[in-house]
């Protein structure tokens, strides 16, 4: 992630963006992708670039679940809490996921979604973008237990 | 000992997320390792036999499933001393398909083909059904699509043809086809699957689309939880530009059409037209008042065709097939396949795209073989998080859009999410309703804050705090959002909860110490 010290990359991305049809989505999208998180900076940057006010450019912001104000911590778990999760014992997943979050110094960030498109293979998570299916409380453990390294896969 | 493989023999392994999830990967690599000559496809839907490989034999495909990575030097083994037989052998795919009932029209040739290899596309059928439609008028494209009886897949199972019908007829220009690629149902992944299996199909729906309508451009607004599936596009895009499928004339005709991926950014309303439209222009994704319809002012302000991915790759079949083939399957108003997407607690999930007709019950016993648990089935959602849940009784329902209002339920974009006997129905019911106010887009009062409300309210009857008020308190709620609320979300957010309630009346009474 490269950290969001000057704005020269923001006013880059706005640039090759500029001449679509509304560009705010994607213009988000690749800040975020590059710089992990969306800043007041950024949003006042994004709005003079496309002649939008402050407040429309934060409420789309702030709208969207994925769109973040801050750094997010190294590793992210999204786990699925919805209905064919749930019918597996999504519910406990969720549950030992909300504990790893809260460890102290945990390197997890969690997120809950609302189906991954993996519920033939539930209950579901992703993992730094893969999604894993057939997932259980006791993977998520092995997960704290192998906080480390980024390559293994419980 | 190390078995090794005749080099030229093809093993096919599913590249699909789903399959990977499950170690389809590490199948491949096992695979490959061993000398197998590995083609990745999409996946076929049998994901209870995921991994699953197919092995090219004398020009046919043999499956084995599931096969894990460390199943794959005893399967070779097998397969050198001649044994085919082996215990994973599933046999020939197709029949299976075949015998389960299904007949694939949009998901044809998902899991069989390369995704987005342009030469295995045209071997299998694509393009057919366009260069068919390039060969008529705008207004015999409109006509067939019309007599097929295709209605909408994404949920609310609009006439597809009337639709495009609206969005020629419009005296205003550009037009635009928007395809609703953002799959937010709980319990559905036959867009994904179809995105990731097969996506020229998609372009291919989505030019005869533009053909019908007159338009130059269009989008697929994607859901960001499908980042294999973005992949899958961008290639598909490229091999379709390539190859003149898309682009200054479509397949050398003269018109142009070319399209653009738009990803969403984790907002389920977005996935309601007018919201969607609303993101696709850069604002907030709040629900737009109708009229005017988006095929009357759509995207820009323009004429926009909106589809579900699965209405849109069913189009091109019905070309090569004949409407009146389209037409022939199916029950009623209901036409052609749906694509049941049956998942949660049952012995095989997967995807079965099943001609209209077929009963709930026949999919979750017959097909689905039951619980996964082997406990007994209490409840079905059907529909998605806005979706009735339905007891073992009304199983005889056939599936048909109007068949399941008929008993107060949705088909929506068929997923089918199967509990057994542990569920706990209050506990769904509060969550319909937590779903609900987590993706409101707080346009409404109804839903924005109705939806908190009805969770207060379910947990005061399940600590038994004034339980009989309380119902009747929730059913009153229930009723003010159904009557009230904008759009669909918060005004089918009540049909999980009024459904348990009328169904499982006994998961809402007092709780005994014991359970
Ligand atoms: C809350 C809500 C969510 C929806 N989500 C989706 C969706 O994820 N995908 C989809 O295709 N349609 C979805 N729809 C239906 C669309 O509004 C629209 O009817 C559909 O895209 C039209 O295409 P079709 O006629 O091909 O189904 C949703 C509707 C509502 C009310
Ligand atoms: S019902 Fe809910 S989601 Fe729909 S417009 Fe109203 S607040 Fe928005
Ligand atoms: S419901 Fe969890 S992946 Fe679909």
């Amino acid at each position: 992630m490269e950290p969001m010290s000057d704005m020269s990359g923001i006013d880059d991305i706005c640039e090759r963006h500029a001449r679509r049809d509304a560009p705010l989505l994607p213009i988000l999208h690749e800040v975020q992708d590059r710089f992990g998180y969306i800043s007041d900076a950024a949003i006042r940057r994004i709005a003079e670039a496309l002649n939008l006010t402050r407040a429309e450019v934060f409420g789309v912001v702030s709208f969207y679940h994925d769109f973040r104000d801050r750094p997010a911590r190294r590793r992210r778990l999204r786990v699925c809490r919805a209905e064919a999760c749930q019918a597996v014992g999504g519910r406990e997943v969720w549950a030992a996921a909300e504990a790893l979050a809260a460890e102290p110094d945990s390197p997890f960030e969690v997120q809950a979604v609302y189906c991954l498109g993996n519920c033939a293979c539930a209950p579901s998570v992703q993992l730094d973008g893969r999604t894993l299916g057939r997932f259980t409380p006791e993977r998520v453990s092995r997960l704290a237990a192998a906080k480390v390294g980024r390559s293994c896969t419980p | 000992m190390h078995a090794v493989m005749k080099p030229a023999t093809r093993v096919f392994v599913p590249g699909d997320s789903s399959a990977n999830a499950i170690g389809a990967a590490e199948t491949a690599a096992a695979l490959a390792q061993a000398g197998a000559k590995v083609v990745r496809t999409g996946s076929r839907g049998l994901y209870w036999l995921e991994p699953l490989v197919e092995i090219e034999r004398d020009g046919r495909r043999i499956g084995y499933g599931p096969v894990a990575a460390e199943d794959v030097p005893a399967l070779l083994a097998a397969m050198q001393n001649g044994t085919a037989e082996h215990s994973l052998c599933v046999g020939d795919l197709d029949r299976m398909l075949a015998d389960q009932g299904q007949q694939r029209w949009a998901l044809g040739r998902s899991g069989v083909v390369v995704p987005a290899d342009w030469e295995d596309y045209v071997a299998h059928g694509g393009t057919d059904g366009l260069r068919k439609a390039l060969g008529m008028t705008p207004q015999d494209i409109l006509k067939a699509v019309r007599e097929s009886g295709l209605r909408g897949r994404g949920g609310a199972g609009f006439p597809t043809g009337v639709k495009w019908q609206t969005v020629h007829e419009a005296d205003n220009s550009p037009k635009y086809v928007v395809c609703n690629a953002d799959e937010g149902d709980s319990g559905t992944f036959a867009d994904r699957m179809l995105l990731e299996g097969d996506p020229l199909c998609l372009l291919e729906g989505m030019a005869i689309a533009a053909l019908a309508v007159g338009a130059e451009r269009g989008y697929i607004y994607l859901r960001s939880e499908y980042p294999d599936a973005r992949r899958s596009l961008e290639m598909a895009l490229v091999a379709a530009r390539a190859n003149g499928m898309l682009g200054d004339a479509i397949l050398g005709s003269a018109q142009a059409f070319d399209i653009e991926i738009r990803v969403g950014a984790g907002a389920y309303i977005c996935g309601e037209e007018t919201s969607l439209l609303e993101s696709l222009e850069g604002k907030r994704g709040e629900v737009r008042y109708k009229p005017p319809l988006p095929a009357v002012r759509g995207f820009l302000g323009k004429p926009t065709v909106m589809n579900n991915v699965i209405t849109l790759a069913t189009v091109p079949a019905i070309f090569v097939q004949g409407a009146p083939a389209h037409h022939a399957l199916g029950i009623n108003r209901s036409r052609g396949t749906l694509t049941v997407q049956l998942c949660g607690n049952i012995k095989r999930p997967g995807l079965y795209e099943l001609p209209f007709g077929v009963t709930l019950g026949h999919v979750i016993d017959e097909l689905g073989g039951g619980s996964a648990s082997g406990r007994p089935v209490r409840a079905v959602q059907v529909g998605g998080p806005l979706g009735a849940y339905l007891p073992p009784e009304r199983f005889d329902t056939p599936l048909g859009y109007e068949e399941f209002a008929d008993v107060k339920a949705i088909i929506g974009h068929g997923g089918v999410v199967v509990f057994d006997d542990s569920v706990d129905m209050a506990a769904q019911a509060r969550f319909a309703m937590e779903f609900c106010a987590i993706e409101s887009c707080g346009k409404c009062t109804p839903c924005r804050v109705g939806s908190v409300r009805a969770q207060e309210v379910i947990d005061r009857i399940t600590a038994d705090d004034n339980r009989e008020a309380n119902i009747e308190l929730l059913r009153e709620l229930c009723e003010t959002m159904i009557q009230g609320s904008l759009c669909a979300h918060g005004g089918m957010a009540p049909f999980p909860v009024l459904s348990a309630l009328n169904h499982f009346p006994e998961d809402f009474e007092p709780r005994t110490a014991a359970a």
